[in-house]
């Protein structure tokens, strides 16, 4: 056989690509079930960690169930709509118009205190960066945060996946007031005083940057929710005032 | 009559390990391998992470292209040996994500990195090609030590002088050098500095090895 022929140079292209192909595929359809359960677990570690409960990936799936009291999503009008906040792939929701996104909110509790907890995501340097924002009942204190990515540089960007980095949103608010100012990653360092900074990663500005806008985009984006959220409470402060207030005046007059 | 066999490490086999760990080393030598060099090593454990899978790759690249080195045609013989790299790459990757996943978040930065490494493909063309599995897999086996060495060491001092950490432990801090007013040194977290590490590095080696100036 002469190694230089054309007709062999084909036929060994094409046996080739064949054998790589079935190979690869075999491969990534085997291993599909392990890895998608390696990324539902993660997830449901992530979106646990913004209550700061911290969980081995073999116990995540029971704790999610103990933890997470229910969850839904909304329409850009803050309404609830039909669907499953978990299996929402934001990658494909970012993509279209935003009257047709949905936007997930799960609802978890510790310490008898009520979060909300809102999955991110947005660009980083390289690739898409991601997470978890979860606000107390008041819409507006940060309780916990968590960011991950894809393919940031290891000791510059890929930081944001760290403690120290996601530590300082607690206590954050992205409120002042009424007026919605989100959290700012803020270069050089925030001012201790700032409500709305944390500090930025030196040489990761861009990534910096990003987790500053997808902030500051999908937490916009929950506005009307939030708004809805505060005004209920309102109401049932009123209410419970109204209550305490007429039993106050009966207890009076039957006196 | 048969062939004399040669002894799994005689001495031209254990010239091949040992050869691209100082003489010949791929990065310092060879100027291979650069760009990973520079990208990786602001901490040590991606920088291990990648000597490690470079060190898988190539050596089973170098087996697999020695197996088929008779039937390859030359003509596509590049593109050939892309494709053993590039499925070599994609299938360590997919078993990792199935069953160390963090290790494989780790890792799947690099997978680029990888295949564009130009030692892989410089041991391919250079060396199993024309030499027999044993052989080609030791020469593997040797220059991902060698390209893995000079990663650490770099990423030993960037992490250590740029972050005051190694492994992520605070080690400075412990030593309490902090009190007595050292500061990290932030340049060395830029990729700047890992060019300048890797010059001291080829610095040192060619002042104690003088064979290696080029006249």
């Amino acid at each position: 056989m002469d190694a230089n022929k054309n007709s062999y140079t084909f036929s060994f292209a094409a046996v080739m690509v064949v054998l790589v192909a079935t190979l690869l595929s075999v491969a990534a359809i085997s291993l599909k079930p392990f890895q998608d359960k390696n990324v539902e677990a993660e997830k449901k570690q992530n979106i646990l960690s913004t209550l700061g409960i911290e969980v081995s990936r073999e116990d995540a799936a029971k704790v999610y169930k103990e933890r997470i009291t229910t969850s839904y999503v909304l329409n850009n009008k803050g309404e609830v709509v039909e669907g499953d906040a978990f299996t929402v792939d934001l990658g494909v929701e970012l993509k279209k118009p935003v009257d047709q996104q949905v936007f997930p909110v799960f609802e978890g509790e510790k310490n008898g205190q009520k979060s909300y907890i809102l999955p991110m995501r947005g660009k980083g340097l390289w690739g898409p960066i991601w997470g978890y924002l979860a606000l107390q009942d008041d819409m507006s204190t940060v309780s916990g945060a968590v960011f991950d990515h894809k393919s940031e540089t290891p000791g510059l960007g890929a930081e944001i996946s760290l403690g120290w980095f996601q530590e300082p949103f607690i206590g954050k608010t992205i409120f002042d007031g009424t007026e919605f100012k989100s959290i700012k990653v803020v270069k050089g360092g925030a001012k201790e005083d700032d409500m709305h900074g944390v500090d930025g990663i030196s040489g990761g500005t861009i990534t910096s940057d990003g987790v500053s806008e997808m902030l500051d985009e999908r937490l916009s984006k929950y506005l009307p929710f939030f708004n809805q959220k505060l005004s209920e409470m309102i109401e049932v402060e009123a209410d419970t005032l109204l209550v305490d207030s007429l039993q106050a005046l009966t207890l009076n007059t039957i006196d | 009559m048969s062939e004399k066999k040669e002894p799994l490490f005689s001495k031209k086999n254990r010239k091949l390990l040992k050869d691209p760990l100082n003489d010949n080393n791929p990065v310092t030598t060879q100027v291979l391998g650069i760009c990973s060099a520079l990208a990786i090593t602001v901490q040590l454990k991606p920088a291990i992470v990648m000597a490690l899978s470079v060190l898988v790759v190539l050596s089973v690249a170098n087996v697999v292209v020695s197996l088929m080195r008779n039937l390859i045609p030359s003509r596509i013989r590049i593109i050939v040996q892309l494709v053993v790299i590039a499925t070599l790459v994609i299938l360590v990757d997919q078993v990792l994500k199935a069953f160390v996943y963090d290790v494989s978040k780790e890792l799947s930065v690099f997978v680029g990195l990888i295949i564009t490494n130009c030692i892989i493909m410089g041991r391919l063309e250079a060396f199993a090609l024309g030499n027999k599995p044993w052989k080609s897999f030791l020469d593997g086996l040797g220059n991902a030590f060698g390209y893995g060495w000079i990663l650490i060491a770099v990423a030993f001092f960037r992490e250590l002088l740029g972050a005051g950490t190694l492994f992520g432990y605070p080690v400075l801090e412990k030593l309490g050098l902090y009190e007595m007013g050292y500061e990290n040194n932030g340049m060395m977290i830029l990729p700047p500095m890992a060019l300048v590490t890797v010059g001291i590095i080829i610095w040192i080696q060619r002042m104690k090895n003088r064979d290696l100036i080029e006249s």
